[in-house]
């Protein structure tokens, strides 16, 4: 079984961890890099990619400010298409919707093809505790069950590991989950993928129930969708004779036509593919072809609670592409786990606090400040999402919320700015004392050939802590105007 | 269950009564559709879908049976219903349960739209088609498509299918690139797939 998020540090403590990881960070640098070349050659190929971004914002705040209508629309075209709908408040009450499921039809496992939202609700374990074991069949999601680990990337979320440790796994844990590993076998990755192909398709041809989660579901006609590119998916939403959905509230678009956005914008975005190899749509129950029953599980579980922040509300646009992630200069070199949840990098950092609410965890609180809002998730993201606005808003509502404590390091430092810059005495008492500093320093600074600062002492120090600073000049401007009239 | 849909509900109308004041638009700009087309989308589809290490072939309607047979050879293939071409060497979908059609090698079906601008073709699973389940189980699958169910791009293709049928989009073979980001062709659905192009 795969490890859970529960109880990770603060980001701050999480990144010192993972920058001291070589692997991690090589792993991560290449695949952030490699994904941002593809997916810029893709898109410069689409002339109008800034109207379909503009559109696919459009369409997702439409069905957001009438989501309460989109919901009981879909809810109809799913029941008419002959699917059972289910609604769960959190994800206590979907796992037992699943759970409940599985255990009317007797069965001791099911297959599932990889979805956010069952990750986020904790389904695998909550399935374990009541003796169903849950079989993930993305080859990266595989590697990181098998290897009893955490994901690290919403698209690729076994980036972090190589070649050789994931035929370890394999030839380690496979046997104990069904089929083994073929002997001898090597690390090279079609090997792998084959291995995988062949403990995996055991599992598909004998599993009567799958779960899925879907990337759309359209309104007007019940129509869910699937992305994806190992045809894992297909085996899924195909094969078995049950057939579960967990399905996000925000995953609605109004009809099908819009789906001609998502599906130019989504592969580009996220493989930086122009298409991805295989997308499966279904309404309901088809009669002789695929599932017999089928079931779509529509979940809150914090949605409905990122929909009352006016400011916040745009991320639940968000189509789970991880561009911004490839993007970010943070995620890049800290990678996801860091982020303690299953939604990382710069969407995670302002989808978690929006979804949990913030004032309530530490680890939580600080996802906002993970970023150096310099904007590059905002440039990429395909339906707009501008995140560093959002996460500024969240700063704001973090600090409101800790309102009443003591100060922290920063709010003291600020607290300390006011005094300085409110008058002019004590603003020239600090200049003269940094201008001592610099006199002082200029001498150590010579010999060290330091350009930064890596210790500050006091109020400002936490502050410091994950910055450099530039070195102290050697005099004041004020002292330098005085000396040289602005001549030199 | 109605009692989570109740307050689900609840909670959407809480979280949006502030903003209902607020202009909530519901027009929607298409601007977006407003492309020009490919000059010539048959060659384009078949670039794209060479792109994605999948084997296209242009044919003739009088050489569509000849060139199946080459693709199929010694092979055991299954066929749909509706399959407008004889093979000696395949057995008719007869709803044949999944470990019966693991045994199969290839599987030839036609096809409902293709997109030039993506390399795509779309299956909506009709007679000539076939189950979802024959595309997939089988490691070869031969799909054969006419130049005039090629369209333009996605949204050419959306305005054509019909939501109600379950679709399944092919981009080539099946892929992944899990592993140090190396492409490898073929995982769970077919590992090869030939499109025959009949002009």
């Amino acid at each position: 079984m795969s490890g859970t998020f529960v109880g990770m540090p603060a980001f701050p403590s999480a990144a010192r961890e993972a920058l001291q990881d070589d692997q991690l960070r090589r792993n991560l640098a290449n695949a952030t890099g490699v994904i941002r070349t593809k997916r810029a050659e893709v898109v410069d190929e689409v002339d109008n990619w800034e109207e379909l971004r503009v559109a696919g914002a459009a369409i997702k705040d439409e069905v957001l400010l009438h989501l309460d209508e989109y919901l009981i629309e879909l809810e109809a075209s799913l029941t008419a298409a002959g699917a059972a709908v289910h609604w769960a408040r959190d994800a206590d009450e979907a796992c037992q919707i699943v759970g409940d499921i599985a255990a009317d039809h007797e069965v001791d496992e099911v297959v599932k093809v990889k979805s956010m939202a069952t990750q986020e609700i904790g389904l695998n374990e909550r399935l374990a505790q009541r003796g169903i074991s849950a079989w993930e069949t993305d080859l990266a999601e595989l590697i990181v069950q098998l290897g009893d680990d955490l994901p690290s990337h919403i698209l690729v979320p076994a980036i972090h590991r190589n070649r050789d440790e994931i035929r370890d796994i394999f030839v380690e844990s496979m046997a104990s989950a069904g089929k083994p590993a073929p002997d001898g076998l090597t690390n090279d990755p079609a090997a792998l993928a084959n291995a995988s192909r062949l403990h995996l398709r055991e599992k598909f041809m004998r599993a009567k129930m799958a779960v899925s989660g879907a990337n759309f579901a359209v309104a007007d006609t019940g129509t869910l969708v699937v992305v994806e590119s190992e045809g894992n998916g297909r085996m899924c939403l195909t094969l078995p004779e049950v057939l579960v959905s967990v399905v996000g509230i925000e995953k609605i678009v109004p009809s099908w036509e819009d789906l001609d956005v998502f599906l130019q914008t989504l592969p580009r975005s996220s493989t930086g593919e122009r298409m991805n190899p295989y997308t499966s749509t279904w309404s309901g129950v088809n009669d002789a072809d695929g599932p017999q029953e089928v079931h779509v599980v529509l979940l809150d579980n914090g949605r409905t609670r990122a929909l009352a922040d006016e400011v916040g509300r745009q991320a639940l646009r968000c189509i789970r592409c991880s561009a911004c992630l490839n993007a970010c200069p943070v995620y890049e070199r800290t990678g996801g786990k860091a982020y303690g949840s299953v939604y990382p990098g710069p969407i995670g950092a302002i989808l978690n606090p929006l979804m949990k609410g913030v004032g309530v965890d530490e680890q939580t609180d600080s996802l906002p400040y993970a970023s150096s809002l310099c904007g590059a998730c905002y440039d990429v993201c395909p339906v707009a999402i501008d995140i560093p606005s959002v996460l500024v808003e969240l700063r704001t509502q973090v600090v409101d919320s800790h309102r009443g404590g003591a100060p922290d390091a920063f709010g003291a430092a600020m607290a300390g700015a006011a005094v300085s810059f409110g008058s002019p005495l004590p603003w020239k008492t600090v200049v003269l004392a940094t201008g001592w500093a610099g006199r002082l320093s200029g001498p150590l600074a010579g010999r060290v050939r330091s350009s930064a600062l890596k210790n500050v002492p006091g109020a400002a120090g936490a502050w410091a802590g994950a910055r450099d600073i530039p070195a102290l000049p050697k005099e004041s401007f004020r002292a330098w105007m005085k000396r040289t009239g602005g001549q030199e | 269950m109605s009692a989570a849909r109740d307050e689900i509900l609840g909670r959407v109308r809480a979280a949006l009564a502030p903003s209902a004041k607020t202009e909530r638009s519901r027009v929607i700009s298409r601007s977006y559709r407003d492309v020009t087309a490919p000059a010539d989308p048959v060659s384009l589809f078949v670039e794209r879908v060479a792109d994605y290490q999948a084997t296209v072939r242009l044919v003739s309607a009088a050489g569509v049976a000849d060139a199946i047979a080459a693709e199929t050879e010694g092979m055991h293939c299954i066929v749909p219903v509706d399959l407008p071409w004889d093979l000696s060497n395949a057995e008719i979908d007869d709803f044949q349960s999944n470990d019966e059609l693991d045994t199969f090698d290839a599987v030839v079906t036609g096809a409902q739209v293709g997109i030039a601008e993506t390399g795509t073709i779309v299956l909506d699973h009709q007679g000539d088609q076939g189950r979802r389940a024959i595309t997939l189980v089988p490691d070869r699958h031969i799909c054969i498509i006419r130049t005039d169910q090629i369209v333009a791009g996605v949204p050419e293709a959306i305005a054509e299918l019909n939501p109600q049928r379950a679709q399944t989009w092919i981009s080539g073979p099946s892929a992944t690139s899990d592993i140090e980001l190396t492409r490898v062709e073929g995982v769970h659905g077919p590992r090869r797939l030939v499109v025959l192009v009949v002009y």
